[in-house]
C-alpha cells in the first residue's frame, strides 16, 4: 500500500503530461510504471509495453485492427507481383502482428476465371506467397502465415468483366489465432 | 487423305432399287456404312438407346425408319428384306429380339453379302434404365466392334466439377445417368479415373486451407486420403496406367512439383520433378506408362513437357514461341498414344488443339467460345471438353475425324471433365 501511495504522483504527473499530447483513440489506461532501468551505454531503450486497453475501448481496437488486418490486396492479371499501392496495406498488417506476437494468419489467393481452373490454383499459391514474402521481409516469421489457392473457385463478383476480374485477382487474410484481443503497433 | 464421297439424287426411275441413293457429303475416312436399327418389338427403349449410341459413334449414318414394318425384320422369326434396305442407303442393319429368359439376342446384318456379319445374345434388363443402361450400352459397342471391327465409347462415362455445389458428378456418355459423385458439402476439383474404372481420384478443397487428394471406391463409396500431410495443397492427381501408382501436383512455398505416391499400399511418396519456383502441374500418363506428359512455367508461360515416369529425361514436348504462343494447358494422351489433347490460349481465349506426336503437327479443333480442359474417349477419336459457346459451361464432345460436336445438357454450370475407359467388357 505504501508503496501504491508512493507512485500515485508520478502516475498523476504522467497523465498530465500525456494530457498534453495529441490524445490516440486506441491508447487505453495509462502506464502503471513511470521509470525504466536506464539502458546498457551504446543500446537503443527497449520499447515500453503496450498500453493494455479494457472493456469497450479494447474491442474497439481489436475490431479495428482486425477489419486492418481483413484488407485485400488485388494483382494484375495473370501476376503476382505486390501493386506499390497494396504496399502500405501489408506494411499495416506486419506492424499489427509484430505488436501482437501471437498472432497468426492464414493468405488465399484468388485467381478470375480466365486462366485454366488448375492453372489458377498455382496461380492462387503465387500470390499467397508474394504477400507472405512481403510480411516476412518485414520481420514477420514465416511460421506465423499459413497459405493456402483457392484459385477461381471463391469469385466476389461471378460477372465476366474487367471490373469483375480485378475484384477477383486477389490475397485475402484471415486470422487464425491470438485475434481476441489486438493491441495496437506503436 | 480421308476422302469425301458425294452422292447425287437422280430421276425416278434411273436407278435400280439396290442402288444407293444418297445426297450429301459423306465423310469417309475409311469406310462409314449407312446402318439401320430395325423395329424391336417390347424392346423400344434398348432399340432406342443403341440407335443413339451408334449415331454418336460417329462411325455410321444411322438411317431413320419412317415406314418400319415394310422391310420386314426386327422380329427375329421374319425374314429381312435386304433390298430394301439397301434402298435407303443402308449397308447394315442392327436387329434386337427377345431370347430365352431376360436374354437379349443382336444380330448385325451385313445388307450387300446377304448374310448375318454377327451375333450376340446378353442378359439385359429390357427397360433399358437405371444401370441397366450401362449393359446396354456395351451391346452398341459390341456392335461396333463387329461392324468396323474398332473399340466403341458408348459404355463409358465422364466425371466433371459441378460448378455450382463444387462436387463431382457423373454423366453417361450419351448424358443419361446424371448422379453426384463425391460426397455433398465438401468442395472438389480436378477428378480422375483408375484405369479399371472403379475408383476415382479428386483434390478436396478443406476449410482449413489444406488440399488433400482423396481416392473414392464408386461402388462402396469409401473415402482414403493419400498419406500427405494435412496442411499441404496438393493438385491435379493422375492415376497410372496399372493403377498402382498416382502423379500428383503438390504446391509450395519454393514452387510447384510432381509427386509419386504407391497408392496400393498408401505409402512411398517421393519427388520427381525438381527445381525452385517453377510450377509443374496437370500430370497424364502415356498409355504405356513410361512417359507423362505435364504443364510446367520453367519458361515464363504455361506450357507441355513431357518426362520419363521416373522424373528424367524432361522435354518441351509441344513447341511455341515465346511471346508469341498463347499458354498450354490440360495435356492428355490418346488412348493409342500417337497423340496428345490439350488447350491453348488463342487470342485470349482457350481453344481445343491435339498434338501429332509422330508428324510433330499441333492443329487447332475448335474457335467458337471458350473451350477448354480436353479428355479423350477409350476410342482414341472422341474428345469430351468444356465449352461456354451457348452461354455458360458445358459439357461438348468432339469427333476428331469428322468435327462433329454434340452437347451434354446438363442442368448446371459444369467443369473438368475425365472420359472413363471402358466400363463394360466385351464379349
Amino acid at each position: 500500500m505504501r508503496r501504491r501511495h508512493a507512485l500515485l504522483p508520478l502516475a498523476l504527473l504522467a497523465l498530465t503530461i500525456a494530457g498534453c499530447h495529441k490524445a490516440k483513440p486506441d491508447v487505453g489506461a495509462p502506464p502503471t510504471q513511470t521509470s525504466n532501468p536506464p539502458p546498457p551505454p551504446g543500446t537503443m531503450p527497449p520499447p515500453p509495453p503496450p498500453p493494455a486497453a479494457t472493456g469497450d475501448a479494447a474491442a474497439a481496437t481489436t475490431a479495428r485492427l482486425a477489419a486492418e488486418l481483413g484488407n485485400v490486396i488485388h494483382f494484375d492479371y495473370d501476376q503476382d507481383v505486390i501493386k506499390p499501392e497494396d504496399r502500405p496495406v501489408l506494411d499495416a498488417k506486419a506492424d499489427i502482428m509484430k505488436a501482437n506476437p501471437a498472432l497468426r494468419v492464414r493468405i488465399s489467393g484468388h485467381a478470375d476465371d480466365r486462366g485454366s481452373d488448375e492453372y489458377n490454383l498455382v496461380l492462387g499459391n503465387k500470390r499467397a506467397l508474394a504477400a507472405k514474402r512481403y510480411l516476412e521481409n518485414k520481420g514477420i516469421d514465416g511460421s506465423r502465415i499459413d497459405v493456402t489457392s483457392l484459385g477461381e473457385e471463391r469469385p466476389v463478383d461471378p460477372a465476366a468483366n474487367e471490373t469483375a476480374w480485378a475484384k477477383n485477382r486477389r490475397d485475402e487474410f484471415e486470422i487464425l489465432a491470438g485475434g481476441d484481443r489486438l493491441v495496437a503497433p506503436r | 487423305m480421308p476422302a469425301f464421297v458425294c452422292l447425287i439424287w437422280f430421276p425416278a426411275g434411273t436407278l435400280r432399287a439396290q442402288d444407293t441413293v444418297r445426297v450429301g457429303i459423306t465423310y469417309q475416312p475409311g469406310v462409314r456404312p449407312g446402318l439401320v436399327v430395325l423395329p424391336a418389338p417390347g424392346l423400344d427403349s434398348i432399340q432406342a438407346i443403341v440407335a443413339r449410341d451408334l449415331d454418336f459413334s460417329d462411325r455410321f449414318e444411322v438411317i431413320a425408319l419412317t415406314q418400319p414394318s415394310t422391310g420386314g425384320g426386327g422380329s427375329g422369326t421374319q425374314p429381312l428384306n435386304y433390298a430394301f434396305y439397301r434402298t435407303l442407303g443402308a449397308g447394315l442393319a442392327v436387329e434386337l429380339s427377345p431370347a430365352t429368359g431376360s436374354f437379349i439376342r443382336m444380330r448385325l446384318y451385313d445388307l450387300a453379302a446377304e448374310k448375318i456379319r454377327g451375333e450376340v445374345t446378353l442378359p439385359l434388363e429390357r427397360s433399358g434404365v437405371g444401370e441397366s443402361r450401362m449393359a446396354v450400352h456395351g451391346l452398341s459397342d459390341e456392335i461396333v466392334r463387329l461392324a468396323v471391327g474398332q473399340i466403341g465409347s458408348a459404355a463409358t462415362r465422364m466425371l466433371f466439377l459441378n460448378n455450382e455445389d463444387k462436387r463431382i458428378w457423373r454423366v453417361d456418355s450419351d448424358g443419361a445417368g446424371l448422379a453426384p459423385v463425391s460426397p455433398a458439402g465438401v468442395a472438389a476439383m480436378s477428378p480422375a479415373w483408375s484405369p479399371d474404372g472403379g475408383r476415382i481420384a479428386y483434390t478436396q478443397l478443406s476449410r482449413d486451407g489444406g488440399k488433400p487428394i482423396v481416392i473414392q471406391t464408386l461402388g462402396s463409396g469409401t473415402r482414403t486420403l493419400l498419406p500427405l500431410k494435412a496442411t499441404t495443397q496438393n493438385i491435379t492427381p493422375a492415376f497410372s496406367p496399372d493403377g498402382r501408382s498416382l502423379l500428383f501436383a503438390q504446391m509450395s512455398d519454393a514452387g510447384v512439383a510432381l509427386y509419386l505416391v504407391n497408392v496400393q499400399d498408401l505409402c512411398c511418396v517421393e519427388r520427381v520433378t525438381g527445381g525452385r519456383f517453377a510450377e509443374n502441374f496437370s500430370p497424364a500418363y502415356s498409355p504405356d506408362g513410361r512417359r507423362v506428359v505435364f504443364v510446367s512455367t520453367r519458361a515464363g508461360g504455361q506450357q507441355v513437357y513431357s518426362m520419363s515416369a521416373d522424373g528424367t529425361d524432361q522435354e518441351l514436348l509441344i513447341p511455341f514461341d515465346y511471346g508469341e504462343t498463347g499458354n498450354s494447358n490440360a495435356p492428355e494422351w490418346s488412348p493409342d498414344g500417337t497423340t496428345i489433347a490439350f488447350h491453348r490460349e488463342v487470342r485470349g481465349a482457350p481453344q481445343v488443339w491435339t498434338y501429332d506426336l509422330s508428324g510433330h503437327r499441333a492443329k487447332q479443333l475448335t474457335s467458337l467460345g471458350r473451350n477448354e480442359d480436353p479428355s479423350w474417349a477409350p476410342d482414341g477419336r472422341h474428345l469430351v471438353f468444356i465449352s461456354d459457346r451457348t452461354g455458360r459451361r458445358q459439357l461438348f464432345v468432339l469427333d476428331t475425324e469428322t468435327n462433329r460436336t454434340r452437347q451434354l445438357m446438363t442442368p448446371f454450370s459444369a467443369r473438368l471433365p475425365a472420359w472413363s475407359r471402358r466400363l463394360v467388357r466385351s464379349q
